[in-house]
This record gives C-alpha cells, sequence and structure tokens, in this order.
C-alpha cells in the first residue's frame, strides 16, 4: 500500500533543479509533492509524482535516481493532528529517517509523507489507529 | 597462434642483444655527433668525442636530454637528418608545457611500426583479426601507431580514431571487432556505455584490447576485462622516442617488454642522474639506437619505473618495465606529501567506485586544500542524505590510509567530471596560478 516516492541526486548549483522540474512537466506527470534535502555540494530532490514509470523512464538517463516505499497518512488539517501519529509509531518502535508534509484536496484534509526504516509495519500501526494512507493507485488519480 | 612478429630478436639470446645495442650505440653516437650540432655541443662540455663510446657500458658517461632540451631547440634543433629525408612529423599534446615535435624518417616509421606490431602479435593478433584503432589520429602518435602496426600484421584496420561513442559500438558490432587500441580511461567508458545500451560482455567479439597513453591499474585492468570480456595489454611509449610499442606486455601481463634492440634504457636516480643497479626504482632513461630523424640520446622521460630482467615464460628475452608508478610530472607535493593520481584510482577501485574522479590541488590561507571528486553510481545513490555522507567519509579515511593524507571527498552525479574522450583531465592545481 505505501507510495513509491523518486529521490534525485542534484548538484548544489543554479538550473539543476530547474533542469529536473523541466523535465519532469514534459512527462505530463504531475509533482504531488516533494522536498529538499541539502548539503553543501548537493541536495537530494524528493518527489511524489502521479506517474513514477513513466518520470523514472523519462528522466533515468540524465540523473541518478532511486525509488523508495514511503507512508503517506492521511490527517486533519488543525492543531495536534500530527501528534498521535507520531506517538503510533513511536509505540512500535518505528524510527522516521525524515519526513514531509502537504495540504489535501480538501479544505479540511493534510498529508505527512513518512520515510521510515519499516514501511510496511509502520503502515499497519496508523491503519490500526484509523489513519488512512494513500497508494500509489490513489496518487495517480 | 602466432606469438611472435619478430621471433628472432624477440627471443634473441642476451649475449646477442648486447652484441647488437654495442654495435649500434657506436654507429648512432656518431651519427648524432656529426647531424645534431646541439648535442655535439653538450658532449664537448663534458670532454667527450665519439671515440669515447664503445659499448653501451660508456653510454652512462653521455649527457642527458631533458623536455628542457626539446624546448630549447625546437623546432629542428635535435632533427638527425636533412627534412628532405624526413616523411612524417608527430607531436605531443603539450599539456606539461611546450609541445614536442618528432620527426620520422621512413626507416624511423618502419621501426616504429615493428615495434608497435609485436605488440599486436603479443595481445594475439594475426591477420584474421579486426583490429579497432580508437586512439586519436593525427598529430597524436596513438592512432598513427597502432594503424601501422595493424596494416604490418595484416589485420583488418577500423581507423575511427577517438570520440563518438555510439559509432565506435555501432562498428564494434557490426563488423565484429576482435582487438581494440584506445586510452584504458576511454575503454571504460566504451565498456560503461555498452552495459547501459544492455549489452553483456560475451555480446561483443573482443578478445583483446591494448591500452596505453596514460596510467592506469591493476585494479582498472581487471574492470576493464570484466565490462569488455577481453584481456587487457598495457603498451607503453613516447613520442620523443617513437610513440606506442617501446615496450608492451605479453600474455603474462607482468611488466612490459622493451624492444631493446631498437631502444637502450636505464634506471637513473632522478635528483643525481646516478645510474641505478637492476630491481631500483628510478627514472627510465631511453637511448634510441636505430632512429635517424630525431636521435635522443639518454632521453629522461620523467616516468618513474623498475626494471625485470628475469626470464618471462613468455620465451621474449627483452627486458621488462613495470607499469609506471607516477611521472615526475604528474605527481603531486601536497601538504609535503608526494600524491600520484594512480594512487587515488587504486583506492577509488577498491572501494567499489568507477575510476572517474578529479583532483582538484588549490592554497587558502597558506594551506593546500585537497579535494577528490568522484562520480556515484546509480545503484550506489540513496535517497538518505547520511548514507551519502557516510560513503564520503568512507573514501576519505581511505584514501587517507593510503596517501598519509587526507582529501575533502565530494561524490557527484555520473558524467559530471570533465572526461575528453581522449585523456581524462585527473588534476586541476589552482595553485599554479598563484606563482
Amino acid at each position: 500500500m505505501a507510495i513509491t516516492q523518486l529521490s534525485l541526486f542534484l548538484m548544489n548549483q543554479p538550473g539543476q533543479l530547474m533542469d529536473a522540474v523541466g523535465a519532469i512537466a514534459k512527462t505530463g506527470s504531475n509533482i504531488r509533492a516533494m522536498s529538499i534535502a541539502e548539503a553543501n555540494d548537493f541536495g537530494i530532490l524528493r518527489i511524489i509524482v502521479s506517474d513514477t514509470d513513466r518520470v523514472l523512464s523519462a528522466l533515468g538517463d540524465r540523473f541518478l535516481i532511486s525509488k523508495t516505499q514511503v507512508v503517506a497518512a492521511r490527517m486533519d488539517d488543525r492543531s495536534g493532528a500530527l501528534f498521535p501519529i507520531l506517538d503510533a509509531l513511536n509505540q512500535a518502535n518505528i524510527n522516521i529517517e525524515y519526513m514531509y508534509a502537504f495540504t489535501g484536496a480538501g479544505p479540511e484534509q493534510a498529508y505527512v509523507v513518512l520515510r521510515v526504516n519499516d514501511a510496511q509495519t509502520a503502515e499497519q500501526v496508523l491503519h490500526a489507529q484509523g489513519v488512512a494512507t494513500l497508494s500509489d493507485e490513489t496518487l495517480a488519480l | 597462434m602466432k606469438r611472435y612478429y619478430q621471433p628472432e630478436i624477440e627471443t634473441a639470446p642476451r649475449e646477442e642483444i648486447l652484441k647488437i645495442q654495442n654495435e649500434k650505440i657506436v654507429r648512432q653516437v656518431r651519427h648524432v655527433w656529426d647531424s645534431v650540432p646541439y648535442y655535439r655541443h653538450l658532449m664537448e662540455e663534458k670532454g667527450l668525442t665519439p671515440e669515447d663510446i664503445r659499448s653501451v657500458e660508456d653510454i652512462r658517461k653521455l649527457p642527458f636530454l631533458s623536455k628542457a632540451d626539446l624546448r630549447d631547440a625546437y623546432p629542428f634543433g635535435l632533427l638527425g637528418t636533412d627534412l628532405k629525408n624526413c616523411v612524417r612529423i608527430q607531436s605531443t599534446s603539450g599539456t606539461t608545457g611546450k609541445r614536442v615535435v618528432a620527426f620520422y624518417t621512413q626507416g624511423d616509421i618502419d621501426l616504429w611500426e615493428d615495434c608497435t606490431a609485436r605488440a599486436l602479435v603479443a595481445a594475439g593478433a594475426t591477420e584474421e583479426d579486426v583490429v579497432q584503432v580508437c586512439y586519436g589520429y593525427g598529430l597524436f602518435t596513438g592512432g598513427a601507431g597502432l594503424h601501422g602496426a595493424s596494416h604490418k600484421v595484416g589485420c583488418l584496420t577500423l581507423p575511427m580514431s577517438s570520440g563518438n561513442t555510439e559509432r565506435q559500438i555501432q562498428f564494434m558490432m557490426d563488423l565484429g571487432s576482435t582487438i581494440i587500441c584506445c586510452t584504458p580511461s576511454y575503454a571504460a567508458y566504451i565498456g560503461e556505455t555498452l552495459a547501459e545500451q544492455g549489452y553483456k560482455p560475451e555480446d561483443n567479439k573482443l578478445k583483446a584490447g591494448i591500452f596505453g597513453a596514460e596510467p592506469w591499474t591493476e585494479e582498472m585492468r581487471q574492470s576493464i576485462q570484466k565490462s569488455l570480456g577481453i584481456k587487457a595489454y598495457d603498451i607503453y611509449g613516447l613520442t620523443e622516442i617513437s610513440g606506442p610499442g617501446v615496450a608492451f606486455e605479453c600474455e603474462e601481463q607482468k611488466g612490459m617488454h622493451i624492444n631493446e634492440d631498437h631502444f637502450y634504457v636505464e634506471i637513473i636516480d632522478p635528483d643525481t642522474g646516478e645510474v641505478l643497479p637492476d630491481g631500483s626504482r628510478g627514472e627510465l632513461v631511453f637511448t634510441c639506437l636505430d632512429k635517424e630523424a630525431f636521435p635522443l640520446l639518454r632521453y629522461r622521460t620523467r616516468d618513474i619505473c623498475v626494471l625485470n630482467r628475469t626470464p618471462c615464460s613468455c620465451g621474449r628475452t627483452h627486458v621488462r618495465m613495470s607499469k609506471p608508478m607516477g611521472r615526475s610530472d604528474d605527481m603531486m607535493i601536497i601538504r609535503g606529501v608526494n600524491v600520484f593520481p594512480s594512487q587515488i584510482e587504486a583506492v577509488l577501485l577498491n572501494e567499489g567506485y568507477a575510476p572517474n574522479y578529479q583532483i582538484v590541488v588549490d592554497r587558502e590561507r597558506n594551506t593546500d586544500t585537497f579535494d577528490v571528486y568522484v562520480e556515484m553510481s546509480a545503484d550506489q545513490f540513496s535517497d538518505l542524505m547520511g548514507q551519502i555522507q557516510r560513503m564520503e567519509k568512507g573514501l576519505e579515511s581511505a584514501l587517507r590510509t593510503m596517501l598519509g593524507i587526507g582529501p575533502k571527498v565530494h561524490l557527484v552525479a555520473p558524467k559530471t567530471i570533465t572526461r575528453s574522450e581522449g585523456k581524462a583531465v585527473r588534476v586541476i592545481d589552482r595553485r599554479k596560478l598563484h606563482d
């Protein structure tokens, strides 16, 4: 059920991000969520796109790309909504490597993308708490 | 399979080789004295006349020639015959200073191509073979040397020159090339490109490669042999002495046989100029015994090597030289420590990286900075920042162990390091700009 995130290695130079985003635009795939981690020399662009395979085949020759399974949990867009999610994962001893959030289609909803050490268990834990998660199929819509 | 191109001389008893050298040196010193005033003056300064040189034992009395002499005498000062007797020039890239222009008579070309043909046959070439020459053609000796050798052996010659990798691969596959000749870095690049296009090593018909013109390591040999499915042979040469084929590897792949019937070799202490005993590590010095147009005597190559005179199981009796362990031109002194790019390459291959790297040395606040940029492959890349930083630290520590000083390692995206399809740009030393 977890969703597929693409990570792109980009040199920390002007124009690199623009090139990547331009190449994704050409595939017609929509970027649903993104975040950038940066170091001195390079950055890692992490994206959730509507058509992972198409982006991968179009950009694979030009960029270093890795595919990772991440969990996209749906939550209410209000104060205090994130806490029970993290609390549940913590109780299951699941470590979060990194995360980023985006607000959803409706005004009341937000999503948090979690990169954890065990995506499958994390989803089970969240489902048990009544937290809904997204799948690649729902994202493609 | 034919094992030798010129079996009589390649397997001649040592006494016979010495006899040939003794005869040739007397004649050659006389030739240089009579025709090269530049060298004659150098001999006169040492109080020497041709009569003082009666055998190769006396060669150590002769003055050295170095790159500086070639610069001073440029372009005609070391010419050993009338220009009307010359049929060709070749030239170096000029990366370490002024270009070297070397002249050749037809006889010089013939002996050079004979030497290179010995290398080709040692790599298994017969007239059945299809030889793809992807060394640069033109002034560079690489293309011309292997091209001539391939003709001499009677192989089908593909004069591809360097670059245009798509076309290289198309010809390789369509015409069934069996032997490829190029720089080792280009061979590695072709191997990578073949893999990217979905070819397996057994999909090509190549059986051997002859690689030279730049330093490479044993680890790089293993990786090229694997990616192309071939046996990779080293070849050594320099434009000043003739070109590729001054020395070449046999099937043993344990050192390169120097063509001693044409080139007399010495190992010297680079600081004192003293001739060192066999087995010592020192600078390689060549004396051309036959060359007419560009007859250099005691030319200092700047290459640091060891000679091995133990008999080789291939049957060749000519002395073997090690791979150059470094070039005094290439050697960097960083924070007081000697660093050769070949050492860095060995570490990268050991640690599972492709040998695509660039060294940048600079100086900030009177301290040398030392940065190594290394291309990462797709299977090494992870979405975790920490993972990449751990890989950088791991490489830094492996390099510190090898070199004695620690560089800062930067992992970069594939194909971002300046890679000319001829010679790779390995070192950028910005300190020189401040001098």
